[in-house]
């Protein structure tokens, strides 16, 4: 885990059903996550993932990247393009800085119409 | 008429709001829930949470009611008043202090943080609205979270693209005060290349320190306005308002010795000895473009 390795890239399907139960599971009930009729009234094309999930999977993406013993200190994101249903989300990563036993990694999460989300992610692995 | 930034300046005063406590204390049910949804496989949370989950321990829930003192809420609700109804989060900055044990019962505390507009974005005019949170265990923080949403006016649903745009819809150049000097000569018919006030270099685009001399006291002279085609696209794709597709963005080499962009009416070609033409598209802006010298 040296500066400017490379994470593996990661595509996730963002089905319906994957948008619903994330929002569920993330206690995030607002209806642009789960009710298309009202997401599409709202001035959006479909359904779309929430930012606790966003969260969650960058997260995640580090995490199953760096191992379990890595222990996750920050997340810090920032949102572009929604991430529809239907859309695919591509992860791409990379160790940005090193210092001894902490990491901080630069995430890019990228559907068609663009970055969903740009962000780093500061762990901690052991020694 | 709502005055949004003084109503922010009166929720930002009150401060933090007071302890709002998580519905359940955390859990093994609810991180599985989680962990099932996001696809997470992760082994070590069977007694202490995934950190991306400290928000959802708070999170208000299908039929929650915002506290009176929750300053998002109530930034939310005058923006909504003042037409403001639709909301995206953008930013999210989380630092965990340390990992949650199953058990634990949580408490929040947010403060607002900022509020600027109005702004257009992509998604049609709004405000951003920061807020800063902290979860609490009894009187030890435990995360912390920076957080910002967008909330917009839904943008009208665009219509199908016309076949010609008016030039009035053209898009228009930003102009500031590095820049106005030329845009001031299109008006006027006068092509206007940057001129260094300390050692004379000219340069375009303009800015506003000479990277020669780093003099900043710019001059201008006026071009010729004769020049060759140094290089060119043929833009098919996508639509710009405003323009017909295809249409030709050329680099052109002046007499005097710059290069700049611009539309080509006519044929490209490398090398193509060219002139420019003003068009006035109304009484603010005049475009410069080109055209092929009769003279070649």
């Amino acid at each position: 885990m040296r500066i400017g390795d490379s994470l593996p890239e990661w595509h996730v399907e963002a089905t319906p059903t994957f948008v619903i139960s994330t929002a569920l599971a993330t206690r995030d009930f607002q209806d642009v996550h789960h009710d298309r009729d009202l997401a599409i009234q709202r001035g959006s094309k479909d359904i779309f993932i929430n930012i606790l999930t966003t969260t969650g999977l960058v997260q995640r993406y580090v995490t199953d990247w760096a191992g379990p013993e890595a222990l996750v200190r920050q997340v810090n994101i920032r949102l572009g393009a929604p991430c529809f249903a239907y859309d695919t989300l591509k992860f791409f990563g990379q160790v940005i800085e090193r210092s001894q036993q902490d990491l901080v990694v630069e995430v890019v999460g990228r559907t068609a119409h663009g970055d969903h989300v740009t962000g780093t992610v500061k762990i901690e692995v052991p020694a | 008429m709502i005055d949004i930034e003084k109503e922010a300046a009166r929720i930002a005063e009150q401060g933090e709001s007071a302890p709002r406590f998580a519905r359940d204390p955390v859990n093994l049910p609810m991180i599985n829930n989680w962990l099932e949804a996001i696809g997470d496989q992760h082994p070590g949370y069977t007694e202490v949470a995934p950190p991306a989950m400290v928000q959802v321990w708070t999170m208000a829930g299908l039929h929650g009611q915002r506290a009176l003192d929750d300053p998002l809420g109530a930034m939310m609700k005058i923006l909504d008043e003042a037409g403001y109804t639709s909301v995206v989060a953008t930013n999210s900055d989380q630092t965990y202090h340390r990992y949650l044990k199953v058990g634990e019962h949580l408490s929040v505390t947010t403060s607002l943080e900022d509020v600027t507009g109005p702004k257009q974005t992509g998604l049609g005019e709004g405000w951003f609205v920061t807020t800063r949170s902290t979860w609490w265990v009894g009187d030890e923080a435990v995360a912390e979270m920076r957080f910002r949403v967008l909330k917009f006016k839904p943008a009208a649903r665009s219509p199908e693209p016309a076949s010609e745009t008016p030039k009035a819809q053209a898009i228009r150049p930003s102009i500031n005060r590095d820049t106005e000097y030329f845009w001031e000569g299109c008006r006027v018919g006068e092509l206007r290349i940057q001129r260094c006030g300390g050692c004379g270099l000219l340069r375009h685009p303009p800015g506003p320190m000479c990277p020669e001399c780093g003099a900043t006291k710019p001059k201008y002279l006026v071009s010729d306005g004769r020049g060759v085609v140094y290089s060119y696209v043929v833009h098919h794709h996508p639509q710009v308002p405003g323009k017909q597709t295809p249409f030709v963005i050329a680099l052109i080499e002046l007499d005097e010795g710059v290069r700049m962009l611009g539309e080509l009416d006519g044929e490209p070609s490398i090398g193509l000895p060219v002139e420019v033409v003003f068009t006035k598209v109304d009484d603010e802006l005049t475009m410069p473009s080109w055209r092929p010298r009769a003279d070649r």
